[in-house]
């Protein structure tokens, strides 16, 4: 502020009334004033002194006089303490770049930007995952960059009205694997919306890929489903035991370990099948659904693993644990049937092309080739978090027969 | 022995913040607990009956109690304000176009004011417009918005009415708290510009923290040093003030309720025992 030193500070309204914003001016000048300083304040706005005295009063200044009639100046107001006390104990949320997140985010700044400054005194709105290591991969930030450049229109990026016509088994088939591929990204979509919802938005990039991955599963529940009315307007059959191994997915409240099961090894897993489904499809209209939902599949596991990289090279127990996590998976898994013969058949009959026998036995040994590319993908990734190889190899037998 | 404090509910937040007093409170050594009214005129009965030790009081409730108090023998004070309600001003006020440049041009119009027991917006700003010759009723006619009666005026609906009223032409003025003018230039109810203040009165208080002398000193002193005490430093506290609309407690007085005293004398509101005599005035 630029004025002679030892007059004191001054503001002039104008024409400006307190119902149209002149508190903006006052505020703007009193915030650079110590409590006691005093402000004269002049302008010509009818009701001025008396909404100065009344905005004045809520905010804990004095208003005294302006002078005699011959000043310009309406009144004085001398500044209170009342403001600097708020935000006495404030502090930065850290910063707003991802070199600067906190190892422990304090519960209080809750929803708060990243790097904003904080009044302290708000309740904590309970986010449970608020530690840096439990969530965070470096590569998140790149990887929601990639995911929101990414998203494709249901509505344009598949060819719907392409013309074919199939032989009705293996539409049926195709009805039967697209049925089964949306139960399983409806879980897919939930575990990751469930778990978004608990993490500390301090790391909002994590959060932010996990509602995208949550609107990929979104997408392609619906290109899936659309995709098996297409001709025939039904739906094929849904197993007790593919549920079952699902919603064991949405029974883990660990996020290390539902991040594992379900990013690394099950969409990990399903990487292959949608391979598979692409290589096989018999129309274009599958053919795309399959090819685009892999492209986003690709990248939640590249998450699933980046992250649990990082949380394995700070915390050696972790490895233990996500061996405990598949064998209480395959422990309550072990009575149910797994996956559901009727998509088993069809991945056959897809593979096959015809009812030719000898087709048929070719199907039936690509089915058999795609389980060994699966349990030697997964073994891969067990391996890239630094399990030993026979480890790995045991691990993945005990996969979920459902894939997912 | 638990401090037992009274206070009106005229909105639901009076519950966040009694409990939320009552939580500070008693975590910084005061047993306090509180009871909430529907309206002033029973919590005033009960705290000069020693039902209640302390009140939270609107002004017109002040000036109740200490007539009952009187009449009973009882002794009261007040402990603390909120440093907000100090000083406040009422305002007739007009649209600016209108032809009226004094309150005596006022004649034979008709004046909208709020609640029939709201100080700001009826009893101060009408014995103003007394004072400068105008008799409501005789020479004014007045146009009441019974919003909250019992609330003494704590609910901002009768002054929001009596606005309405100025600006659709049924009242050739209105009546309203300062800040309360500000309040509906901002929240345009009144458009900038469509209003000029005729008049405006000299500075009263408001609310107040009144206690029975008959309680035990041991904890009414503590209550006070307690609310005085409160910082803003503390986010708890913070929250508190913020939802009672204050910066700061500071010392009770009564030197701010002259003009309230006086207004209720010349209508009658209450006799100088303390009972009700306004005409049709049922909370």
């Amino acid at each position: 502020m630029n004025r002679p030193a030892g007059a004191p500070a001054a503001v002039d309204l104008a024409h400006l009334g307190f119902d149209q914003g002149a508190h903006l001016l006052v505020q703007r000048v009193l915030s650079g004033l110590r409590p006691g300083e005093p402000l004269e304040v002049t302008g010509n706005h009818p009701a001025l002194v008396t909404h100065l005295r009344a905005w004045c009063r809520g905010r804990g200044h004095l208003v005294q006089p302006g002078g005699d009639r011959d000043t310009p100046v309406r009144a004085v107001i001398v500044r209170g303490p009342a403001g600097l006390d708020r935000w006495a104990g404030a502090r930065r949320a850290g910063g707003p770049s991802p070199h600067e997140i906190v190892r422990n985010p304090e519960p209080g700044w809750g929803l708060a930007a990243r790097g904003a400054l904080v009044e302290d005194g708000a309740p904590a709105p309970g986010f449970d995952l608020a530690e840096r290591d439990l969530v965070w991969a470096d590569i998140a930030p790149k990887l929601y960059a990639h995911a929101a450049s990414a998203q494709w229109d249901p509505a344009v990026a598949v060819p719907w009205d392409a013309a074919f016509e199939l032989p009705a088994a293996v539409e049926e088939a195709v009805v039967q694997v697209m049925t089964y591929l949306v139960e399983n990204e409806q879980a897919a979509l939930v575990v990751p919306a469930r778990l978004l919802a608990r993490i500390h938005p301090h790391f909002r990039e994590v959060v932010q890929l996990l509602a995208v991955q949550a609107a990929d599963e979104a997408r392609h529940v619906e290109v899936f489903t659309r995709r098996a009315l297409l001709k025939t307007g039904r739906l094929g059959t849904s197993s007790a035991g593919g549920r079952a191994s699902l919603t064991t997915l949405l029974a883990e409240p660990d996020f290390a370990l539902a991040s594992f099961l379900l990013s690394v090894l099950g969409e990990g897993s399903f990487l292959n099948l949608l391979a598979f489904l692409e290589r096989h499809a018999p129309d274009p209209v599958t053919r795309t659904v399959v090819r685009l939902a892999h492209q986003d599949e690709a990248r939640h596991v590249a998450f699933g693993v980046a992250h649990l990289q990082h949380q394995a090279s700070v915390d050696p127990g972790l490895r233990g644990r996500l061996r405990g996590a598949v064998e209480r998976r395959h422990d309550v898994l072990r009575d149910t049937a797994g996956l559901n013969q009727d998509v088993l058949d069809s991945l056959v009959v897809l593979a096959a092309g015809s009812w030719d026998p000898a087709a048929v036995a070719r199907g039936h040994a690509q089915v058999g080739e795609l389980l060994t590319t699966m349990d030697h993908a997964r073994q891969r990734l067990l391996i890239r978090l630094g399990f030993p190889a026979d480890e790995a190899a045991e691990l993945s037998a005990l996969h979920t027969r459902n894939f997912m | 022995m638990t401090l037992l404090m009274g206070a009106v509910a005229y909105d639901p937040k009076t519950v966040t913040i009694w409990t939320g007093f009552r939580s500070w409170l008693t975590t910084h050594g005061l047993p306090f607990d509180f009871v909430l009214y529907s309206h002033y005129e029973r919590q005033v009965e009960d705290l000069v009956a020693g039902r209640i030790h302390a009140a939270w009081n609107s002004p017109l409730a002040w000036i109740r109690a200490g007539r009952l108090a009187a009449a009973e023998g009882v002794r009261l004070h007040p402990v603390v304000a909120r440093d907000t309600d100090r000083d406040l001003r009422s305002v007739v006020v007009v649209r600016s176009e209108a032809p009226y440049h004094r309150p005596g041009d006022l004649k034979g119009e008709s004046v909208a004011v709020g609640a029939v027991d709201s100080p700001q917006a009826t009893l101060i700003p009408l014995s103003l417009l007394r004072s400068e010759g105008l008799r409501p009723g005789d020479d004014i006619e007045i146009l009441g918005h019974d919003v909250g009666v019992g609330l003494h005026g704590d609910h901002v609906g009768g002054e929001r009415d009596a606005v309405r009223a100025l600006m659709s032409g049924r009242a050739a003025a209105a009546c309203l708290l300062d800040a309360n003018h500000l309040l509906f230039g901002k929240e345009g109810t009144l458009p900038p510009g469509s209003t000029r203040i005729l008049a405006e009165t000299a500075p009263y208080d408001h609310c107040v923290m009144a206690v029975n002398d008959s309680a035990p000193a041991s904890i009414t002193e503590r209550f006070g040093e307690l609310l005085l005490g409160m910082s803003p430093d503390d986010p708890e506290v913070r929250r508190l003030f913020d939802l009672e609309g204050l910066n700061v407690w500071v010392h009770g007085r009564t030197e701010g309720f002259a003009a309230l005293e006086a207004a209720v004398g010349e209508v009658g509101f209450y006799d100088a025992a303390g009972r009700v005599t306004a005409e049709g005035y049922r909370p």
